[in-house]
């Protein structure tokens, strides 16, 4: 007998993003992703200074603000073929890479592993077995008995007096919770730590973006800010080297303890790499520019079919046709109407954003979020994608990382675990991990290349852009922490005549396509377990592997004292 | 002695921006001590975390559904702050539940909460407040400052 189960909203961040699944016999035999809220934001650019779109685009999300901000600027760069300082692109650079390893690593030990470490378990453990078991894994420093002793004894203070506070979404004690205790205490012990180390990564931001939260210093044309070897208040040499030490820490507790963890938790819950394959058609962009105008990159990205690495196709440039001509939008079953009829796809720049709420349809509309297609085809975005399209590309860091995490898992799991075990719920947070292990690297880089470009005289930040009369279009794109982000912007004689943001989570969240095809999350969700629809852990724990994040994908309002999360078996 | 008046919202969404609409008119209209700190925190989380460690006092601004008529100011306190956090009142107060959550699990809660809130009237599209919050904005600033003055702290109105 069928159930449905709903879950509303899914995210532990912002976002309102709900799940319908229909379980039979314990695995989902039919899933919708809907995007509950109305992202109109397009509607208020239009006929706005395109020097001001970053700093409005930027406030679309509460968890990624400075994705839009980057995204923004490339776009009108991009209208107008205008090439910005090399300087800037490294400062933009150590911005975008500081907070990519900042959101993977909330995102895993924050918002994520409480889909599979069991607080309360560990209570249980013995700290001693933990320091072995984990001294065993690691050279990292906070691994010692006393540290874990410490920890278990503040939890048991928490869970005593009932006060579980940011642990209280947890399915404690659900049947798909596989952890020993001691595994449960190490991970809830790295939780505490990463609370720690994520403040570096902020404060890089921080100082690079000369304002937190939402930073300040980008501009059409380069970074705001100039650079300095001796005046105050702009970006010091001094400030600078706050910096670089604030990369080493982040860089060990990577390496030394998030790739290390996932690879063990990866390895006991080796059964998950069965679940979670959907979608294998992956996109990314190539990032990290390395020159003016973006035709080379640190991190190459493109597009593989059906995750075949030899089918591997590179997107080159900005101005690379490959990826500009293969975007499109269907809303067939999003709450909008296009004026050419609701079984078209229109191409960003043509993109049109009119409401038309109907009920939850499962057959008709059902989403707030469009259905981006790539040459017809919805894709993956995210993590999994980049990792698979760097190994495609044969860059060498990504291959060293990944390796090294597959052998960890292989170790804990008892068994060989190969590159296509990625494919798969618990794969998207290896890849994850992996992505962020070569970020960490290379956010070290761009800083060794700033300072290296600085010692040669050369300080500039900005080009000052300079807009023509009649119409230019143009695309920025970006590989963010959750996939690619593209925003496509036409202007006409120095005004916003159009403007769309196709962001990640629309990718990987959307709903079925003009052909009825499903998204990402819809896809992947098919024979996920669940062995309690009252209690819906197993479809949470693939949902969550994307870190879905809508608040930019839609935006967030709710209805008067609802709870934070209903989940709804009929 | 550390203080932060944050405030949140979405500046897109009209009056669900009043929050951050507030700490802007108090940083314009006063001058504040050193160890006050005035953040437009926008729909941002994790990211404020240090920012909020032990605080001996925070001050939050926000839009706020509480069963009142639209435009209507309201200030939680001290039992009611929980019931902030733990239905959802705000739209925001997801991410920033969470962090407080974070800061109580590290013992670096603020000592002290205060939510200067609004009934909102509009959460359509647009970067301008409705008319009817707009002009409770002053009133808004009012409380925070008088939140303010039970810490010790005393704006001075900017010359």
């Amino acid at each position: 007998m069928n159930k449905r189960v709903t879950i509303d909203p899914v995210t532990r961040i912002e976002g309102h993003l709900r799940v319908d699944v229909e379980v039979d016999g314990g695995r989902v035999k039919k899933a919708w992703a809907s995007g509950q809220m109305w992202r109109g934001v397009e509607n208020i650019l239009i006929g706005r200074d395109p020097r001001d779109a970053w700093a409005i685009t930027q406030r679309i999300c509460g968890v990624c603000t400075t994705v839009h901000a980057i995204a923004s600027v490339r776009a009108v760069e991009n209208a107008l073929q205008l090439e910005i300082p090399v300087n800037a692109q490294y400062i933009r650079n150590m911005i975008i890479l500081a907070h990519a390893v900042h959101d993977h690593i909330v995102h895993f030990y924050h918002l994520s592993a409480l889909d599979w470490v069991d607080v309360v378990s560990a209570l249980k453990a013995d700290p001693e077995k933990t320091a072995s078991l984990a001294q065993s894994l690691s050279n990292w420093n906070g691994n010692s008995k006393a540290e874990f002793v410490k920890v278990q004894e503040r939890l048991k203070g928490f869970v005593g007096t009932g006060q579980l506070g940011i642990f209280t979404n947890g399915y404690w004690g659900h049947p798909a919770m596989k952890l020993t205790p001691e595994v449960n205490l190490l991970a809830v012990s790295h939780y505490l730590q990463a609370l720690e180390v994520q403040r570096y990564a902020s404060k890089i931001v921080a100082v690079l973006g000369s304002k937190s939260p939402h930073i300040q210093n980008v501009a059409v044309g380069g970074v705001a800010n100039p650079l300095a070897t001796d005046a105050q208040s702009v970006l010091t040499i001094e400030r600078l080297l706050a910096i670089k030490e604030w990369m080493l820490k982040l860089e060990d507790f990577v390496k030394n303890v998030y790739l290390i963890d996932v690879g063990a938790i990866g390895g006991f819950y080796a059964d998950w790499t069965k679940y979670g394959k959907g979608i294998t058609d992956y996109l990314s962009v190539p990032d990290i520019p390395l020159d003016g105008k973006g035709t080379q990159f640190a991190l190459p990205g493109g597009y593989i079919e059906g995750g075949k690495l030899d089918s591997y196709k590179p997107i080159k440039t900005f101005n690379d046709q490959y990826f500009t001509d293969g975007v499109s939008e269907a809303i067939k079953h999003s709450w909008y109407n296009y004026s050419a009829g609701n079984d078209k796809s229109l191409h960003p720049y043509k993109g049109e954003t009119t409401p038309n709420y109907t009920d939850f349809q499962d057959d008709g509309k059902y989403s707030w979020l469009k259905s981006p297609t790539f040459y017809g085809k919805p894709m993956q975005v995210g993590p999994l994608p980049r990792v698979m399209n760097m190994l495609a590309a044969g860059h060498e860091p990504t291959k060293k990382y990944a390796t090294a995490a597959l052998d960890l898992v292989s170790k804990v799991a008892g068994a060989k675990v190969g590159v296509d075990a990625l494919h798969s719920t618990i794969g998207r947070h290896a890849a994850r991990a992996v992505g962020c292990a070569v970020q960490v690297d290379e956010l070290i880089n761009q800083w060794d290349l700033l300072l290296a470009n600085m010692a040669k005289g050369d300080l500039k930040t900005f080009n000052r852009p300079v807009f023509p009369k009649g119409e230019q279009m143009g695309v920025g794109f970006h590989e963010a922490p959750r996939g690619v982000l593209s925003h496509w912007v036409v202007i006409d004689s120095g005004k916003i005549k159009n403007y769309q943001c196709v962001v990640p989570t629309t990718w990987n969240a959307a709903p079925r396509n003009e052909k009825d095809q499903p998204g990402a999350y819809e896809a992947c969700l098919i024979d996920n377990p669940v062995a309690d629809p009252e209690k819906p852990l197993e479809v949470l724990r693939t949902v969550h592997s994307f870190d879905p994040c809508l608040a930019c994908a839609v935006h967030v309002v709710d209805q008067e004292n609802n709870p934070v999360v209903t989940v709804k078996a009929v | 002695m550390r203080i932060v008046v944050l405030g949140i919202g979405n500046i897109l969404l009209t009056d669900e921006g009043v929050g951050v609409r507030v700490v802007e008119a108090l940083e314009r209209d006063y001058v504040l001590p050193p160890e006050v700190e005035v953040i437009d925190g926008g729909t941002c989380g994790m990211e404020m975390l240090e920012q909020l460690e032990n605080l001996d006092g925070l001050i939050v601004v926000d839009c706020v559904r509480c069963k009142q008529p639209p435009a209507t100011p309201v200030l939680l306190k001290g039992d009611d702050v929980p019931v902030f956090f733990k239905t959802k009142l705000s739209p925001h107060q997801v991410s920033l539940s969470d962090v407080l959550a974070s800061l109580q699990f590290t013992d670096r809660a603020p000592k002290t909460i205060a939510i200067v809130g609004m009934q909102p009237v509009s959460m359509s599209l647009g970067m301008e407040l409705s008319p009817e919050v707009a002009a409770k904005v002053p009133e808004l600033v009012a409380m925070t400052i008088a939140e303010l003055r039970l810490l010790g702290i005393d704006a001075k109105v900017r010359a």
